[in-house]
């Protein structure tokens, strides 16, 4: 199970370009929040090969925050989500172009 | 990978969040690879148990029509993620990255030799335990914030 770190980092490299790409592409929300679900797995990606090319745990525990941190950013995301929902029965973003209601 | 393009591409959100299910999955066998067993045990349980079933449970209960896919922007936006694509190639070939790696890639030390959960416990309860407790009180807020940002009533304007 020899594969070279490189391998890893191009991997999570291209995962976060396209969930770059899909936050700035997408126009429904919910998917611009899956995206963000991308970029935080391409992270935690480059930090598991990390931690495993450099025999140090550190980057595992960090992997473990950035999850329950993730965990958080869903829970309020989608709660705002349905909250933009109620006052305006559309989760696109091009109608949210106010910022006052 | 393909599964990641998939989420992006794929029209109807439902679909989208599925494939990011099985990509996923697909970073949990990594995680495997990488000696990282406790972490593919968590990635399963936490984000395709708790995040993506939270996930569908919203896209099903707001009930959307298929739309337009992309916005405006999204020219735009293609071309941005192309220049970068064309950059992390690039630079991965000007450094020798991605056409052959010039040296021999260092063992992958088995970071714990006695159980991965075991040390990362450990390690988590001992050097990082002031951490832990904020990640504790970052979960407690994000708890409540969705409460009350769901409830009826509270964030209605005054009229």
């Amino acid at each position: 199970m020899d594969v070279p770190v490189e391998y890893y980092l191009a991997l999570s490299g291209l995962v976060f370009l396209i969930g770059l790409v899909g936050v700035l592409v997408r126009r429904n929300i919910i998917i611009i929040l899956l995206s963000i679900e991308l970029m935080l797995n391409a992270t935690n990606i480059n930090f598991v090969a990390f931690s495993s090319y450099l025999g140090n745990l550190a980057g595992q525990v960090f992997v473990f925050f950035a999850l329950t941190v993730a965990a958080a950013e869903v829970a309020v995301g989608l709660a705002i989500i349905i909250a933009l929902y109620r006052h305006h029965e559309s989760i696109n973003v091009d109608d949210f172009s106010l910022l006052k209601w | 990978m393909l599964t990641a393009t998939l989420v992006v591409a794929l029209r109807n959100p439902i679909h989208s969040a599925l494939s990011l299910l099985v990509m996923f999955f697909h970073v949990a066998g990594l995680y495997v690879t990488l000696h990282a067993e406790f972490l593919a045990a968590i990635q399963i349980i936490v984000y395709a148990g708790a995040i993506l079933v939270l996930y569908l449970f919203v896209v099903m209960l707001l009930n959307i029509k298929r739309e337009e896919q992309f916005n405006k922007q999204g020219v735009v936006a293609m071309f941005l993620g192309f220049v970068l694509l064309a950059e992390t190639v690039l630079l991965g070939i000007s450094r020798g990255f991605l056409i052959a790696s010039p040296h021999a890639p260092l063992p992958v030390q088995a970071g714990a030799s006695v159980g991965n959960t075991e040390s990362i416990g450990e390690l988590l309860y001992s050097t990082y335990l002031f951490p832990f407790e904020i990640a504790s009180l970052i979960l407690l807020v994000a708890m409540v914030g969705a409460v009350i940002l769901t409830k009826k009533g509270i964030m209605e304007p005054k009229s």
